[in-house]
């Protein structure tokens, strides 16, 4: 019986080096130094662009908000997805119940890290792993920006989660597997600049990928189908493909989708819909060069096929 | 006796809804609406010189489609199924469907009682105008691919 005990032995030792390399390699991880000095000092103007490019409004305030409102950071809106229901918080200027306490390291760990000013993880439905590709400086423009923000006292309700994904701890697997300041689409060097600095409005602050790709088993998004359309991850029905494949945005010009980003309008004159009204509310408080950037990006990208299944046909 | 009334009028209304078609007649409403805030467009982006009887004539059929638009014709109980992008919120939200239905067509009217005098009077009450198609498009249709 003494191989039986060592074998025993050998697994509860193997169980037990599992368990702490788990959790050793989910520990939240924070900034370094290095990146940490290229904050700068921050300018509220120009992180005003920034607050709009990343759409923080279209989520952080209270569902339904118009005009000034929406620069209320109150939380509370309900983002019902296959894993549970997020409710993103306040993260107004108050200092008990938003974010007004934070110092600029903090927002820039949580929207490159993903992780909280008390060393938690946060949820990846707060799109960070699109944010990790942001310059540092942006954020501490963007810091900057908040700060001219009003301070709205009241906590939103928590987010309830099915298990496994209430266990945070675990998000910090999911990092190791998806979270990466590298852009997603490489190109060429010598591509012109619009492209570029499209790439970095799209995939950073813009986190367009975060709806418009589809997403694997463990909810991150598929590379290979980036920008390819998706079902649609919160509410119903599904996210247009928006790469130049079938289904996609092929046969509009660049000049279209920067005029839809502007005013709403499709080409053929539908309108703007959905969760995007918000986000195209957002876009609109761009400068002309940077819709045009977007719209060159989205035109220079590989054009996928639909990333989600073709609309069954109802017999009437 | 009665039973029988009853049944061939039931007949009858069941007949009726077959025929006319409530979701291709909103969709034929909406298509039209497209084209003519389309038409406006190219004059708010200089793709076409602006003509102030002609825009006038244009926001004019736009008011007319507006009035057309009877949410409880065009959007009866039982046609949220079939070959439709409408949102099951509208019917559990009629009021709040009506509401940004009406204020859709309070716009175009005082885009056709305050006729713009140049293209950006225009640009103004187009943009208005289109901020209602996407506020009604957010919460009352679903895009299905």
């Amino acid at each position: 019986m003494a191989w039986l005990k060592k074998l025993v032995g050998a697994v509860v030792i193997l169980g037990g080096v599992g368990a702490v390399a788990g959790w050793v390699l989910s520990a939240p991880v924070r900034l370094d130094r290095e990146t940490l000095a290229k904050l700068g000092p921050g300018d509220a103007a120009r992180g005003k662009r920034i607050f709009y490019a990343g759409g923080c409004t279209s989520c952080h305030a209270k569902p339904g908000s118009q005009g000034d409102a929406r620069l209320q950071l109150v939380g509370g809106l309900e983002l019902k997805t296959p894993f549970g229901t997020f409710v993103p918080p306040n993260i107004s200027q108050d200092p008990k119940d938003g974010i007004g306490a934070w110092s600029v390291e903090d927002l820039a760990n949580a929207m490159l890290k993903g992780v909280s000013p008390s060393g938690e993880h946060f949820y990846p439905a707060f799109p960070y792993a699109s944010y990790a590709r942001m310059n540092p400086a942006d954020i501490a423009d963007l810091y900057a920006f908040l700060k001219t923000l009003p301070a709205v006292a009241g906590k939103a309700q928590g987010n309830s989660l099915d298990f496994p994904f209430n266990i945070r701890r675990g998000i910090g697997l999911w990092k190791l597997l998806y979270l990466s300041d590298q852009p997603v689409v490489a190109f060429p060097e010598g591509t012109p600049d619009p492209v570029i600095s499209g790439r970095y409005l799209v995939e950073g602050p813009g986190h367009c990928g975060e709806c418009h790709t589809p997403r694997d088993l463990s909810g991150g998004t598929k590379k290979n189908e980036w920008l390819a359309g998706a079902v649609a991850a919160e509410g119903s029905g599904v996210v247009p493909n928006i790469t130049s494949g079938e289904g996609g945005l092929g046969n509009w010009s660049e000049a279209d989708i920067a005029n839809y980003l502007e005013t709403g309008f499709t080409p053929d004159f539908d309108s703007v819909g959905g969760a995007m009204v918000d986000v195209q509310r957002n876009i609109a408080e761009l400068t002309p060069q940077d819709r045009a950037a977007i719209a060159a990006y989205l035109k220079a990208i590989p054009a996928h096929p639909n990333g989600y299944p073709a609309r069954k046909k109802t017999a009437n | 006796m009665r039973k029988l009334v009853i049944a061939i009028s039931m007949l009858a209304l069941a007949a009726s809804a077959a025929f006319a078609d409530p979701i291709l007649d909103r969709q034929a409403l909406m298509k039209e609406r497209g084209k003519i805030v389309g038409g406006l467009s190219k004059v708010v982006k200089g793709e076409e010189p602006f003509d102030a009887a002609a825009v006038l004539t244009q926001l004019q059929a736009l008011q007319a489609n507006a009035e057309k638009f009877d949410a409880d014709a065009l959007f009866p109980a039982g046609s949220d199924t079939g070959d439709t992008t409408a949102s099951p919120k509208i019917w559990e939200d009629m009021a709040g469907f009506k509401a940004a239905e009406d204020k859709y067509l309070a716009d175009v009217k005082a885009a056709v009682a305050a006729a713009p005098a140049d293209a950006d009077a225009l640009k103004t009450q187009v943009g208005a105008i289109g901020s209602d198609c996407g506020t009604c498009h957010q919460g009352y249709r679903i895009k299905k691919g």
